[in-house]
């Protein structure tokens, strides 16, 4: 029996933290996260969810908070935005250094100076190197089962993982959500069983220095150095795709819903121009696609849901055959370009299938992009490819670049 | 042998040769902590020299669990560890963090701000050498006029130390205290009350410093005295807003037997740039200080 009910994204993001029976929670609150901060004190001060919140002075204390609390051996939660998630960035390593299995959703908002509350994905976008996983949701059903999800994967990879939703666009819209059912929510995540906890039982030092070089303990044994633990991470990172592709299969065998693991298609199957990009903007490209076709071209979506660890060969394979890629970010590496097209095309280096990519930065601080602009730039990106142009400068969708 | 040294604790959390340095008053201080504050406890520290005496990876001389943590996030490290610990109903772990000057007048005020405000449930404690030693002798808030650092060179340090204790006691918390390695057995005392009290408790320690301060190893416990003895290290407490003070500063107190700031100053090369008005300075700023203590020690 379903249980469907119209909420914004915020609040799918704090019943998927209930519904993974988080134990400590800690938040600062940011526009436009700051609701789902409210939404979770209210469980918990309302005795719907039994968790510590602990309501911290600032978003480095936040993350600091779940680190230790992990560590401890508890299930942690929190989220931020946009100068929240940077204040983040030395705890965001830290966290990952430590393998913690901390879930946290980025509710994205484009950075300062300037100000802007708008969306766009330069937040999260720019802590692409910190060793979290990143997943990148396209409605508000996806954010709440996509926290569940995250949970398992970050207790099985030892990783910490960052649920991405657009910020408005999907934190304060609207949206009919299936709310699981606590049961099955529990089965499928069982409570969290930590591989170490510091506890007096067991007294160790955690993180301590590092040389460069493996050293013996009393024993003898020669045990990891500084590299060998970060190799250790990348290796995780390296083999989650498969427990995250796993993860979405079991969860779509459970509730009926596949968000599809790594990436999504719409109207792939025989689409020779493709559209990609990653959450809001990509579910906004299915509309371009439809008025595509309509027009003749054979298009389609390819939308990226995992963007780290980037899913290279997954994505090769989900781009097989295509004939042109048209990519829509909501951010930009500054200096050269955006950071999936980078990525993207690092792909197909070396394949037999050399690909036209185009990309356009959209949307930044929330300018609007409608899906009649997004089959505009594909359909005209359509007609250079074909005339030969299989690369050209970043385009912004938009804006007076005058 | 005194009576009361026979109510330490005679197990030892800290094996010998760690990387501390020699004459280390911060290796002192954390052995007498240590062992009042018995195995039921978990540390936590940020980058400082404590995190240097835990020693290198896979090996430590300290049988307490013990996290470490970035340098501005000391007391927020405890707040998860005694959030997780209740999540967990594990509630009879004492959460202590362990922070030197530099990681707690600097960097690590907000999140200690922020902890005492909430009246989390663990022990803060400020091991205070007076500056970055761990870094290479850098100056810190807490390091005193007309002191020599690495980034004092030339013209000394030419601002008084923060008076950190104030902004603790202005968070009314559950305990306050300072203590230094050169008085041990009141320092062990305070940690034996301390890890029975609930709330924030903060505890202050006055720490000697060879190689930072410039005096031979084996003078630590001397200089910890001269300290206590020349009223710039006053020992006290501070519980439910009530100030006493402890060990020999009690003494003091009563006696009236404080000596001039000059007998510490004179021992410690950090101090030979100092100039006559800033010995005057000093002086005036530690008598001031010290009316107040006595001032409060009377109400
Ligand atoms: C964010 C950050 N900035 C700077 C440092 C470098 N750092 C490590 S320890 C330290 C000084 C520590 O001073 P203090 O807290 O007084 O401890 P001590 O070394 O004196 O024991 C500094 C500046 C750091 N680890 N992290
Ligand atoms: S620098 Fe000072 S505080 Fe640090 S280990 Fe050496 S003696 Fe101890
Ligand atoms: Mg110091």
């Amino acid at each position: 029996m379903s249980n469907v009910q119209i909420m914004t994204g915020n609040q799918a993001a704090a019943i998927g933290a209930k519904l993974s029976n988080v134990q400590v929670v800690a938040a600062y609150p940011i526009t436009p996260q700051s609701q789902l901060a409210e939404i979770i004190s209210q469980y918990i001060e309302g005795g719907e969810l039994k968790a510590e919140y602990v309501r911290v002075e600032g978003e480095h204390s936040a993350l600091t908070v779940c680190i230790s609390a992990s560590t401890v051996g508890a299930r942690v939660f929190t989220a931020t935005s946009a100068n929240g998630l940077l204040y983040m960035h030395e705890q965001l390593h830290w966290a990952a250094g430590s393998r913690l299995p901390i879930v946290m959703c980025c509710v994205n908002r484009g950075v300062g100076a300037p100000w802007t509350i708008f969306n766009d994905q330069q937040d999260s976008i720019s802590q692409r190197d910190t060793g979290w996983i990143q997943i990148y949701c396209r409605n508000n059903q996806e954010i709440l089962d996509t926290i569940i999800q995250a949970y398992r994967i970050a207790e099985e990879v030892y990783a910490p993982v960052m649920v991405c939703y657009d910020g408005f666009v999907l934190s304060h819209t609207m949206m009919p959500v299936d709310i699981p059912d606590p049961e099955k929510a529990r089965d499928f995540l069982p409570p969290y069983q930590a591989h170490t906890i510091l506890s007096p039982e067991d007294p160790r030092t955690l993180n301590p220095v590092l040389f460069p070089n493996r050293r013996a303990n009393s024993a003898g044994v020669l045990c990891d150095g500084y590299m060998e633990m970060r190799y250790k991470l990348q290796a995780a990172l390296e083999r989650s795709p498969a427990v995250i592709e796993e993860t979405s299969r079991r969860f779509a065998e459970v509730f009926g819903r596949d968000h599809g693991g790594l990436s999504w298609g719409y109207r792939r199957e025989d689409a020779e121009l493709v559209m990609t990009g990653m959450g809001s903007v990509a579910s906004e490209a299915m509309q371009a696609a439809d008025i595509l076709r309509e027009e003749g071209i054979k298009a389609g979506v390819v939308g990226i849901r995992v963007f780290r660890p980037f899913p290279a060969k997954h994505l090769k394979e989900a781009f097989r055959g295509v004939k042109g890629i048209v990519i829509f970010e909501k951010g930009i590496s500054y200096g050269y370009e955006g950071a999936l097209c980078s990525d993207l095309k690092a792909a197909f280096y070396g394949s037999e299938h050399q690909v036209p990519v185009h990309s356009y930065i959209a949307g930044l601080g929330g300018r609007d992009v409608k899906a009649r602009e997004l089959a505009d730039a594909a359909r005209a990106s359509w007609q250079e490819m074909q005339s030969g142009i299989a690369e050209k400068p970043t385009t912004w969708l938009n804006c007076y670049t005058g | 042998m005194p009576e009361n040294l026979f109510k330490i604790n005679a197990k030892e959390y800290i094996l010998p040769g760690t990387r501390a340095c020699q004459g280390c008053g911060l290796s002192l201080a954390y052995r007498y902590a240590l062992k009042a504050l018995r195995e039921n406890t978990i540390v936590t520290l940020p980058a400082c020299c404590l995190c240097v005496l835990h020693g290198i990876y896979p090996s430590t001389p300290v049988m307490i669990p013990a996290l470490n943590n970035s340098f501005a996030s000391t007391a927020a490290s405890a707040s998860g560890l005694v959030a997780g610990l209740q999540a967990l109903n594990r509630t009879d772990t004492t959460v202590v963090a362990i922070a030197g000057d530099g990681g707690t007048f600097d960097m690590g005020i907000q999140a200690l701000s922020g902890a005492a405000e909430r009246g989390t449930d663990f022990i803060y404690v400020c091991y205070d050498n007076e500056g970055y030693m761990n870094t290479g002798t850098q100056r810190s808030s807490a390091t005193p006029l007309g002191a020599l650092t690495t980034t004092t060179p030339i013209a000394t340090k030419q601002q008084h130390k923060k008076d950190f204790l104030k902004i603790m006691e202005a968070h009314d918390i559950a305990y306050l205290a300072t203590a230094s390695p050169s008085y041990p057995i009141d320092l062990y005392d305070k940690f034996v009350k301390a890890k029975k009290i609930k709330g924030t408790r903060y505890i202050h320690l006055y720490i000697p410093c060879p190689p930072g301060w410039a005096y031979p190893p084996r003078d630590t416990v001397k200089m910890g005295r001269l300290a206590v003895e020349t009223g710039i290290a006053p020992l006290f407490e501070i519980e439910n807003g009530k100030f006493r003070f402890t060990s020999r500063s009690k003494s003091m107190a009563e006696r009236g037997n404080r000596l001039p700031v000059i007998n510490y100053l004179e021992k410690q090369g950090r101090f030979k740039k100092m100039n006559a008005e800033q010995l005057h300075q000093l002086q005036h700023w530690v008598d001031g200080k010290w009316q107040e203590y006595m001032r409060r020690s009377q109400e």
